[in-house]
């Protein structure tokens, strides 16, 4: 079956920097991969390609088979993103905004397929506030019903649940979930909550230095290498150990 | 190009200009100060020379329509400024909308805000200065046209410079059509220029349509070629600030200038 997202031996070279080196992993439908890493490991520049914003210095990446630098069009069109870096305009009201970009994405039925959002994601109260008036947490239910307005294939999610408070996480991480196992979308999620991570994804990688360290399940990892939780293997890739420190444990 | 996404960014300066005085106001304010300054000044020359029409027509004419380029050209940078102060590109180009449909989205909006302008500035000289534009007759239409179309394309370029450059070249972008103006030749033939200046002023089409402008108050009448030649420039300037923008946004997509947009000057 034709992948959602197929990433192929993508790099981004800045100088003597390789900030994403030969990268490649695949990505099903319905599937909720988290990508992991310390600040700089080459999270959000993946991101950024994937999402056409960002040029890479090789490889490929294809999105429902569209190539990115090819048919960006038509790639894009079948995705959507969310990330606390790149909040909505704050001067417009969260209606105005679901509506520009919905007529961006060239949703059937905005006007209905709003209502629906801002019924789901609990905004009925914030329809005529101008979204820089609003708390963190509301933020990102905009941010995320934005990116659910073109019912994408596939959701690239940079730190969705960064700086708010649980129940909004806990409410946000439901609406990913929801979205992918009910509806089979595909979800890209970058995150440092080890706890999330662990509880959201099916599958994870760990980047260092714009490669994959480790990639597997996040609930059988950790035991795979030794460690008691996912965040205490982290903790070790974090500071540094070598590839061979990390190689699996013998089962018995 | 779908109109759908030029559209869209239509919208977005609509409801901005909709809910913010501070924003429709510099449409007509500014307009409106000069008019008066210079409408005072025409009236002031009129009493000393006794020769009217040729003194309002002139002054208070080149006035408008070198306010109305102004405004053209800032029409379309305000918009582009308002994604930047909004740190908007990311959303913005991370979705299927291209740079083409972004551009025309501002040149729309440049179109109907330096209108308003436009008809602003039309009332206030006709009803406070009595200045007819029925002197120029149908030769304001290319003069106007010209001075739309070079406007777009200094605001196009003015983008592209601050994109490029990151949001502290703004303060480049401003003073534009003041460097211009003395090369244009607003309030003087281009005759009394040195040299060197007129080889600029020959560059720009706004300078041929003062020109021609007080060559048809002066009953010189509407010269054609001229007029044809400046609407040639004044096109190959818009194709060039065009280029200017997708060269300047390919390069900031090679660098991820537009994933990391805010800072204050990016070389």
């Amino acid at each position: 079956m034709l992948p959602v997202l197929s990433v192929q031996k993508l790099s981004k070279i800045y100088g003597d920097l390789a900030a994403v080196d030969n990268l490649s992993f695949e990505i099903q439908r319905g599937e909720i991969v988290g990508l992991l890493g310390l600040n700089g490991a080459g999270k959000t520049t993946t991101i950024n390609m994937i999402l056409g914003v960002l040029e890479p210095t090789q490889g490929t990446i294809a999105i429902q088979g569209h190539d990115v630098s090819r048919a960006r069009e038509a790639a894009l069109s079948c995705t959507n993103f969310s990330a606390v870096y790149a909040p909505l305009p704050g001067n417009l009201t969260v209606e105005q905004n679901l509506r520009v970009f919905g007529m961006i994405y060239g949703v059937a039925n905005l006007t209905r397929r709003m209502g629906e959002l801002i019924e789901e994601f609990g905004l009925a109260a914030f329809r005529q506030t101008r979204c820089g008036l609003l708390s963190s947490g509301e933020q990102s239910r905009v941010l995320l019903a934005k990116a659910m307005l073109n019912r994408p294939q596939l959701l690239l999610l940079d730190e969705p649940t960064a700086s708010i408070d649980p129940a909004n996480a806990q409410d946000i991480r439901r609406h990913i979930v929801d979205f992918a196992r009910a509806q089979g979308g595909s979800v890209l999620w970058t995150s440092h909550n080890m706890y999330e991570v662990e509880d959201v994804c099916d599958r994870i990688m760990i980047l260092s230095h714009g490669r994959i360290l480790l990639a597997g399940d996040p609930k059988t990892l950790p035991e795979e290498h030794g460690k008691a939780t996912l965040e205490e293997l982290f903790v070790e890739i974090a500071r540094d150990l070598a590839p061979r420190d990390l190689a699996p444990v013998a089962k018995p | 190009m779908k109109l759908h996404r030029v559209s869209a960014i239509v919208l977005r300066q609509f409801y901005l200009l909709r809910g913010s005085p501070s924003r429709i106001l510099p449409m007509f304010a500014w307009v409106a100060i000069d008019i008066v300054l210079w409408g005072f000044f025409t009236r002031y020359l009129n009493g000393v020379t006794g020769e009217k029409a040729p003194i309002i027509g002139t002054l208070l004419g080149a006035v408008l329509l070198w306010d109305f380029l102004t405004r053209v050209m800032q029409g379309v940078t305000m918009a582009f400024f308002e994604d930047v102060w909004s740190r908007n590109f990311l959303n913005f180009f991370a979705t299927p909308l291209r740079v083409s449909e972004y551009i025309a989205g501002l040149v729309v909006t440049g179109i109907l805000t330096s209108l308003l302008g436009l008809v602003a500035m039309i009332l206030v000289a006709n009803l406070v200065f009595d200045l007819s534009f029925a002197a120029y007759g149908l030769a304001l239409l290319p003069f106007v046209l010209v001075l739309f179309v070079f406007g777009l394309a200094l605001g196009i370029a003015g983008a592209a410079l601050v994109l490029r450059f990151g949001p502290a070249a703004e303060w480049l972008i401003w003073p534009i059509p003041a460097i211009l103006s003395p090369f244009a030749c607003v309030f003087y033939p281009m005759s009394v220029l040195p040299g060197w200046m007129q080889v600029i002023s020959h560059l720009l089409p706004a300078s041929y349509v003062f020109e021609g402008m007080r060559a048809i108050v002066g009953g010189g009448g509407f010269d054609m070629a001229t007029a044809a030649l400046a609407t040639g420039l004044a096109l190959i300037y818009l194709a060039g600030a065009v280029w200017l923008f997708f060269s300047v946004y390919r390069i900031a997509v090679r660098s991820g200038l537009i994933a990391r947009y805010s800072a204050e000057a990016v070389s």
